[in-house]
């Protein structure tokens, strides 16, 4: 690490007369989870070695409504839009890259109606566009021979069909990908969306994370790559319950590209 | 002559049942809200053809789908020999068909129904082993009571016979068509006679063999087989329409339907836009009176099948029960009460009841029963991590989650029913714009800490 990273607010762009090329939108996992938190850093380390100029609306981002929106709270959803949207649009905003798929599936397909219009990707797509464009190069050294398996977050494939930037992104890793049995659109849910994350699950005989970990397992993987906080969270429970942390990391796809890129 | 009036007057009586059952579900789809899903037209139909004419989403099992690609098959290309049995039946002919094909191509165009009849019967009895002996886990669950139970066994022995009576009248027909014109004559069958194709058809000759000679004995057998095969058709072509199986008709017009959003979209419900912009917009009036043809205020969520849409009602008469949704629910594989397929059964089952008493008794009728409560409970709702894995899998396109989310609406909105710890996820939303209790003031302290490793 040699110089240090200062990242700027849209607040601070703006006022200095400029504007990003995308918006970081970080999240409330991405921007309170400690866990989740590595996620982002890498994810902004990678964004600033690749010369990309971007800002976050720091103390001006708010809960995207999703969890509220799935858990049936479609006032307190709109009510949370309307604020962003105002501020997104305040800021003009026209691009936005996320490393959640949840902020991102709701930005791009639910806040369009309400008024924001926006290009929304997410890292996985952001990171893909670097690795083409050549702003990022990387090289897979560190992750040769090792297995690593691509665990769907439904936010991603299902809802959007985003199955293979992901997977291009891991290959570029010079990494075997092994696939579970069930992934692309028969993928596994990780038990987290649609506001399980904020609950205790209903009465029934096993945890969805723990299923869905077995998959992964049972491909003997060295690495489970997620690319979603949330799920991460949730792989990376299970994997510590069967007592596999030692054979098996859960990381995200941004952290794989950001250690491999030496940062 | 006699035989053709009581075809016509069967068939009479089949289309006209059949018509008032088609409009009783029509009503009752109807009962739904309005959506519109008009436009589109082409994208539209290339889904349509893609998943109920190409069956594309059943072959992701592919023993399953390989049989129902038969089965279907079948059903539609043998139903082109039900033509030529209608027209025999009205006008006391005997294979209309043939003068109008000539006797070489309709030679063929029997084998190719035979053989199909063959791969029918086939797929019939392996789905029946599979659903009785197998013990297939998605055949059961809580919602494969009796009814849909047995309603899946009475169509495959069904089709069993259907086929069965098909080639065994073809074997006798055959037989006798090339039995001695003579004999025939003597019998007063003489349309039966001067006919001739090159051989046996395709399948049924295997079971000519088994065909007594006598010409009237035969006779009896091709009749029998003829009747009971045209009234099979008859009977179960209504059946259907009181059947899970009505998705052979519905899938169509369903699949069509299919909403062209990503699946992760769920659609902002317009009431609720209305009210925010109210509350939010500093210019807008808060004492405007509602606009004159605003109609009376809709509830927010479903609570019951009329708080739906007509979309989502007819998702709930397509559903064949397959549980191909159910078994990919990871609430469900984890033991959970959740089980799409009861959702859509259970919106189907309500619906009927509505439909019913509203045609009884006028279209204010109620019965204080609703979906929610009565057939769904909070429970199941609660289960969901709406993954989209009941959508993707479902063959024909139906929706689960949606009716779900409408669901969970109603009970977080009219009834603040969610469960506690969802409350505190909201106040937290509320209060400091993340689900969890932390300031927002806080969101960006990790741009601080990157530097730090």
């Amino acid at each position: 690490m040699t110089d240090s990273i200062k990242i700027k607010t849209m607040a601070q762009m703006v006022a200095s007369g400029e504007q990003p090329e995308v918006l970081f939108w970080v999240g409330c996992m991405g921007s309170f989870d400690d866990r989740a938190k590595k996620i982002t850093k890498a994810f902004a380390k990678i964004l600033n070695k690749s010369g990309v100029k971007f800002a976050v609306l720091g103390a001006e981002e708010s809960c995207t409504g999703d969890p509220a929106k799935r858990a049936g709270n479609e006032f307190l959803y709109q009510m949370q839009a309307f604020t962003n949207i105002q501020t997104l649009n305040a800021y003009e905003v026209k691009r936005i890259v996320t490393t959640c798929p949840h902020c991102f599936n709701i930005l791009k397909n639910e806040y369009p109606e309400l008024g924001g219009n926006y290009e929304v990707l997410h890292h996985s797509q952001f990171l893909q566009n670097l690795l083409k464009d050549g702003r990022l190069t990387i090289e897979g050294g560190s992750f040769k021979g090792k297995k690593i398996t691509f665990h769907d977050p439904c936010y991603l494939g299902r809802a959007n069909g985003v199955y293979e930037a992901p997977r291009e992104l891991i290959e570029k890793l010079d990494a075997e990908l092994v696939e579970m049995k069930r992934c692309k659109e028969r993928g596994l849910c990780c038990g987290a969306g649609g506001a399980q994350m904020f609950k205790e699950a209903e009465k029934g005989d096993k945890e969805v994370n723990l299923e869905r970990t077995e998959d992964a397992i049972e491909v003997k993987p060295d690495i489970i790559a997620a690319g979603c906080p949330f799920c991460n969270t949730m792989m990376t429970d299970g994997v510590k319950h069967f007592n596999k942390e030692d054979e098996i990391e859960v990381k995200d796809l941004a952290e794989l590209i950001a250690e491999a890129a030496d940062l | 002559m006699i035989s053709s009036i009581v075809f016509v007057l069967l068939l009479g009586a089949t289309a006209f049942i059949f018509i008032r059952r088609l409009k009783e579900i029509r009503y009752n789809i109807n009962l739904g809200r309005d959506l519109d899903l008009s436009g589109n037209f082409s994208e539209r139909f290339k889904i349509m053809a893609r998943v109920a004419l190409g069956q594309s989403k059943l072959v992701a099992r592919p023993f399953a789908g390989l049989m129902h690609v038969f089965i279907y098959l079948g059903f539609v290309i043998i139903n082109i020999e039900i033509l030529e049995i209608v027209v025999d039946g009205v006008f006391g002919t005997h294979r209309a068909f043939e003068a109008v094909l000539g006797a070489k191509a309709y030679y063929v165009f029997i084998g190719i129904f035979e053989v199909l009849a063959l791969l029918v019967l086939t797929a019939c009895v392996a789905f029946l082993i599979r659903r009785n002996i197998g013990k297939l886990k998605r055949f059961s669950g809580v919602e494969m009571t009796k009814w849909p139970t047995s309603d899946a066994n009475i169509i495959l022995v069904v089709e069993i016979l259907l086929m069965t009576a098909f080639l065994t009248m073809n074997a006798a027909d055959s037989v006798l068509m090339t039995a001695p014109v003579e004999l025939l004559q003597a019998s007063g069958l003489d349309h039966y006679a001067g006919f001739f194709f090159g051989g046996w058809f395709w399948v049924s000759a295997y079971l000519t063999g088994f065909m007594p000679n006598d010409v009237n004995t035969l006779f009896i057998i091709e009749r029998v087989c003829w009747w009971f095969h045209i009234i099979g058709v008859f009977a179960f072509s209504i059946y259907v329409l009181y059947s899970k199986h009505f998705h052979i008709f519905i899938a169509f017009p369903n699949t069509f339907y299919t909403r062209l959003q990503p699946a992760g979209d769920i659609p902002n419900l317009a009431a609720v836009k209305k009210e925010v912009e109210l509350m939010m917009d500093p210019s807008a009036d808060p004492y405007a009176a509602p606009a004159a043809d605003a109609g009376p205020p809709q509830r927010f969520g479903a609570k019951d099948v009329e708080d739906l849409s007509w979309k989502q009602l007819m998702d709930a008469y397509s559903c064949t029960e397959c549980g191909r949704c159910t078994s990919d629910c990871p609430a469900n594989q984890t033991g959970k009460l959740l089980s799409p397929r009861k959702i859509m059964m259970d919106t189907r089952d309500r619906l009927e009841e509505v439909g019913k008493l509203k045609r009884a008794e006028g279209p204010d009728a109620t019965d204080g029963r609703s979906l929610l409560g009565d057939f769904i409970t909070k429970e199941e709702l609660w289960a969901c991590t709406t993954c989209n894995a009941c959508v993707e899998a479902c063959p024909v396109n139906i929706n689960p989650l949606s009716v779900i989310v409408d669901l969970r609406r109603f009970l977080v909105m009219e009834e603040s029913a969610a469960p506690s710890e969802l409350n505190t996820m909201f106040t937290n939303i509320e209060n400091n714009g993340a689900p969890w209790q932390f300031a927002q003031a806080d969101r960006g302290n990790w741009t601080e800490e990157l530097n730090d490793n």
